[in-house]
């Protein structure tokens, strides 16, 4: 397909904008509030003041992760549905260390946290990848019944080995010792140091699929497998390092999750961050640059929406509509152009 | 635990068995929409949030109404509804069925808890049974296979009619055709793309019948969680795992009800664990199937079972081809 030039780029957005305004004003005229209160009240959830600012970077952290680890996968065309197990994975192995690696001082535990969570979700995602190349598994299916099997596992860790002295609950396990909490400076709200990382990873992120050869080689078995594979490539084994690379970046939005957020593991510890950045990439249509845009974006609709609950009595899953209206807008005006350039 | 209260008697078997069918229903009426849909070369998704939207749409409809029969309706009208908007982005606007589906099921999924909210944890009318005459006093027998509601006996009725309807009527044999070969079912003067269409409606239609069955009959009345989440994710799997064929498919999905009931009790064994590790089980075992049914293709596992026949009659029955053109985009090669 031949890129859109800027004007039609411009004019695909504002329909896109249109459909999914106009989807989702509709969905809240039907809950019976004014839709202009909702936004209202989401814009200033969201941005309405340095603090809830910090609150969108904090899901901005995670979600760009996730995204950045999915790029790697949708370049080689794997449905790596199962990025949430992954998260899920990264934050039971940034747990696992914090909570073996006890007494040790913080500069060895928490970048050993870090390695363990990048090394659990990638296996967790590499599982899913052998499933697939090995054992015919979609990979849709693997990583969808690898996600709840991880949701099993975190819930019989804070149910089972990692209880809270004396009670079990939803609540999660322990609080980590303070030492242990991800470092932040102080009158920041978010680490400084988490999206600065966020931001060389998308750097790197960058550089890999664009100057070296693994994204070409991921390019080139995404578009046609069997051309790749006449050339020398090996498209398992390129699929199972994409996918190592994809669970890495997750483990981390884990280990993000873990370690700054919550500091404790909590049963819903990927917040559901991982089908949320497939959502992201799929309206970023793949491209790096448009990914910290798209889910700053989303990020500001999830903090926003959980005004809506207090103030209008709405169910916060107003963002979640927003969110994939936008995305089928996407593809419907993609189809559109589609169609015309066809009968053209 | 004491060991009388692990002791099963003739009436617990017979509970056991009818909460099976009972349970399963639903999954069956999803998995039976989602088989027809696939026979005809088109992936619907969007299963696990469109259940949850009919679901929610039809328990709201029913407590509206006092009707169970509208309630039922706008549950059906709703699967349909989201499996055209499937089916016409796929086949008219050439995108790719699985990021069409992906994007419905976690905005359907939205969309339900959004608009339910005002109406969570109201009583609600729900399905009553309906016992057969004179057959539910067969002892044992009657009470685990003819008391239950109509939602049971349809799911059953439903099976059937989608067997019968692929294997032995002209539109199912034109349905086959489509899924198999689009190109070569045009070329014979079928309107392919007219047949994907409809059947993907229809197979959202009994989608959506599944949702209602979940708010009216199975888990009556509406929350967050509903309790029907994942069951859509389990009913696509189901499809695999059954070979596209019916009667394999919804075995499956009473196989999966038994597993889960399964998880129940030995819940009451552990119960310091929670119920949802239980609830997971059945996902793992999914996987081990999918993975046991690819390496049957292969020629080693084929010698090793030469001379074991349970393990070889055991791969026979689980060996089954996708439909061709399963998945496959209207390219613009192939319009039709």
């Amino acid at each position: 397909m031949k890129t859109p030039s800027f004007r039609e780029t411009i004019r695909h957005l504002f329909w896109i904008l249109v459909l999914a305004l106009g989807l989702s004003s509709a969905v809240v005229a039907l809950s019976g509030v004014s839709p202009w209160d909702a936004y209202r009240h989401m814009l200033l959830g969201s941005l309405g003041s340095w603090e809830k600012l910090a609150q969108v970077f904090r899901v901005w952290i995670p979600l760009t992760l996730c995204s950045l680890g999915l790029l790697y996968t949708f370049h080689i065309g794997l449905w790596n549905i199962g990025v949430e197990g992954q998260v899920a994975l990264g934050a039971v192995g940034a747990t696992a260390v914090v909570r073996w690696g006890l007494g040790a001082p913080s500069e060895l535990v928490l970048p050993a946290a870090l390695v363990g969570a990048a090394m659990c979700g990638g296996l967790w995602a590499l599982a899913a990848g052998l499933l697939k190349t090995q054992a015919g598994v979609n990979e849709i299916f693997a990583g969808l019944g690898l996600n709840f099997v991880a949701t099993g596992l975190v819930l019989w860790l804070i149910f089972g080995p990692w209880k809270q002295p004396g009670i079990a609950s939803m609540s999660g396990t322990e609080t980590f010792a303070e030492a242990y909490w991800f470092p932040g400076l102080a009158g920041w709200h978010v680490s400084p140091y988490a999206l600065g990382a966020t931001a060389a990873l998308m750097g790197f992120t960058a550089w890999m699929l664009r100057a070296t050869r693994l994204g070409l080689a991921l390019k080139a078995v995404g578009r046609n497998a069997q051309a790749a594979h006449l050339l020398g490539l090996s498209p398992s084994r390129w699929m199972l390092l994409a996918m190592l690379l994809a669970g890495a970046l997750a483990g981390w939005a884990g280990a993000y999750q873990a370690l700054a957020v919550y500091h404790r593991l909590i049963p819903n510890i990927s917040s559901q961050y991982g089908y949320l950045a497939l959502l992201v990439v799929m309206l970023a249509r793949e491209r790096w640059s448009m990914i910290p845009f798209i889910a700053f974006f989303f990020a500001a609709l999830n903090v926003g929406s959980i005004q809506l609950p207090m103030m209008l009595r709405l169910d916060s899953s107003l963002a979640g509509v927003i969110q994939g209206s936008l995305v089928l807008a996407a593809l419907a005006v993609q189809g559109m152009a589609w169609k015309r350039s066809k009968s053209s | 635990m004491e060991a009388e209260q692990i002791v099963v008697s003739d009436g617990h078997v017979s509970l056991f068995v009818a909460s099976l069918l009972a349970g399963a229903a639903p999954l069956v009426l999803a998995a039976m929409g989602e088989t027809l849909t696939e026979k005809a070369g088109i992936i619907n998704l969007s299963l696990d949030g469109t259940i949850l939207l009919a679901a929610m749409a039809s328990f709201i409809t029913a407590l509206k109404t006092q009707s169970l029969i509208v309630g039922f309706g706008v549950g059906a009208l709703t699967g349909a509804m989201a499996a055209a908007v499937v089916a016409f982005m796929s086949l008219h606007l050439g995108q790719s069925q699985v990021a069409v589906g992906f994007v419905i099921t976690l905005m359907t999924k939205d969309l339900a808890y959004f608009l339910g909210n005002a109406y969570a944890r109201l009583p609600g009318p729900q399905v009553p049974t309906m016992p057969v005459p004179w057959l539910k006093d067969i002892p044992g027998l009657g009470p685990a296979l003819f008391q239950h509601t109509a939602v049971t006996y349809g799911a059953v009725l439903c099976l059937a009619a989608t067997w019968i309807f692929l294997y032995r009527s002209r539109l199912g044999l034109v349905l086959r055709a489509v899924g198999e070969n689009p190109q070569a079912a045009y070329a014979r003067g079928i309107h392919a793309r007219r047949v994907q269409f409809g059947v993907t409606v229809l197979g959202g239609l009994l989608v959506g019948l599944a949702g209602a069955a979940f708010s009216l009959s199975v888990k009556p009345g509406w929350g967050r969680p509903q309790g029907a989440e994942g069951i859509g994710w389990i009913a696509l799997a189901l499809v695999i795992f059954g070979g596209w064929h019916p009667l394999k498919v919804a075995l499956g999905a009473y196989l999966f009800a038994l597993l889960q009931m399964l998880g129940i009790t030995l819940q009451g064994l552990w119960p310091s664990i929670p119920s949802q590790v239980f609830q997971t089980a059945p996902f793992p075992f999914m996987i081990f199937t999918l993975v046991f049914m690819h390496l049957g293709e292969r020629p080693e596992m084929e010698r090793w079972a030469a001379t074991r026949p349970w393990v070889g009659r055991l791969l026979r029955s689980l060996r089954a081809r996708a439909p061709q053109a399963l998945g496959r985009p209207a390219l613009p090669e192939n319009p039709l």
